[in-house]
């Protein structure tokens, strides 16, 4: 498993590590049944407190990345491919939020806006 | 089980008064108590090992009276006192006879680790080596909880950083906890699951690192412009000659609905001086 936390990002700390896990199940480099270092051991190695990593285990224990078996420890779940998508939209949906932010601030219209989503997806 | 239970705790002197302090501890985490010189960090410490015997209030470590958990609890103090004209090694045949689970075999490896001489005399240790030897002592009986006021204080980074790494790995076993005290508050940003933080004998804050640090930030506003920001966005403020700095919370929503200012992530440090030095309102 690979996880690099930024400090200096805005991004708070668990979701650094939640995405870092994601990311990795996504793109198979952590298999189905996988066993995920306990919370406390990932906390001592990265040097986060335990507290954190409990949260972005929680989430993606409840997003349904990952699953809990009682006394055996945690383990990557079944990959979902619908998952994958909804996440992917949410992601996007973030970005373009963003992109609306700016947008009204310099008064640059929704047409202007999506004709350079067109520009840079190549169709105009 | 609670590693720490303190109810209704009041220590009053003349001209100071610790509490009412409400305080829970749960087993497995790492607590850091952070706060002015003279805010009451110690005094707190020393009610609850009963050095100090508290005005009122209730206080269970591990369940227990101080009396019955003392085995279980590794203490590192501001004023330790070790007698000076002892070797370092000789402090493993005092503690001998005092914790029935002393382990000499221990000791002398974080004496390794830490690079201490055992046949140093305590009286010729430098202050960071002395704390070195604090930290040693309270960790070779396998306690359960570790209470240490100001255990990095004088120790330079790298030990710092050692240090920590204990801590980290003391609480492997979840029915492991710490309680620490410290000024230097960047070694408890990621290590510390839960911040305490007392002012003028009070709790002023008590929340979860994660809760605290992506939460509250800095907004930071031009003199000129502070009239655009609501009140009631205030927690606290400081003003500088070319800028106000704000505390918020919800610092997400604070750079949404102000995109043209600066919000800024927030260290332990920066927080502290914002609500001990800040006004209430600009």
């Amino acid at each position: 498993m690979r996880i690099i936390v930024s400090n200096s990002s805005p991004v708070p700390i668990y979701e650094q590590i939640k995405k870092a896990i994601m990311d990795q199940i996504m793109n198979d480099e952590l298999k189905e049944n996988e066993p995920l270092p306990s919370i406390r051991a990932l906390a001592r190695d990265i040097k986060i407190s335990v507290m954190t990593i409990k949260k972005a285990y929680d989430e993606l224990e409840s997003e349904g990345y990952i699953k809990v078996v009682q006394g055996k420890g945690t383990f990557v779940s079944p990959k979902n491919p619908d998952l994958a998508l909804e996440n992917a939209q949410k992601e996007i949906e973030k970005h373009l939020e963003e992109a609306l932010n700016i947008a009204s601030r310099y008064d640059i219209s929704k047409e202007d806006l999506k004709e350079l989503i067109d520009i840079l997806g190549g169709e105009a | 089980m609670d590693a720490i239970n303190v109810k209704d705790l009041v220590k009053e002197y003349r001209n100071f008064t610790l509490g009412n302090l409400n305080v829970t501890i749960p087993s497995g985490y790492i607590v850091g108590l952070i706060g002015e010189n003279g805010a009451g960090k110690t005094t707190f410490i020393k009610c609850l090992l009963e050095i100090i015997k508290p005005t009122k209030g209730t206080i269970k470590l591990l369940g227990q009276d101080i009396k019955d958990a003392k085995e279980d609890i590794g203490v590192v103090l501001d004023d330790m006192f070790f007698p000076e004209i002892l070797q370092v090694k000789d402090i493993s045949a005092v503690m001998k006879g005092i914790y029935q689970k002393w382990d000499e075999e221990l000791f002398f490896k974080y004496l390794k680790d830490f690079n201490l001489d055992p046949n140093k005399i305590i009286k010729t240790l430098s202050k960071g080596m002395h704390k070195k030897l604090e930290i040693a002592t309270a960790l070779a009986h396998h306690p359960k909880l570790l209470i240490l006021d100001e255990p990095t204080e004088g120790l330079d980074p790298v030990v710092r950083s050692e240090v920590l790494d204990i801590f980290l790995n003391f609480i492997q076993d979840e029915e492991h906890s710490v309680l620490l005290s410290t000024h230097i508050t960047s070694d408890l940003e990621h290590i510390a699951d839960c911040i305490i933080f007392i002012a003028d004998g009070k709790i002023l804050m008590e929340k979860d690192r994660d809760e605290l640090l992506d939460n509250y930030g800095i907004l930071k506003v031009n003199v000129d412009e502070i009239d655009k920001i609501a009140k009631e966005d205030i927690i606290a403020c400081l003003k500088h000659r070319y800028d106000y700095e704000i505390l918020v919370s919800e610092k997400d929503k604070i750079s949404k609905k102000y995109p043209n200012y600066i919000v800024d992530k927030i260290t332990l440090e920066e927080l502290m001086v914002l609500m001990i030095k800040g006004e209430r309102q600009c």
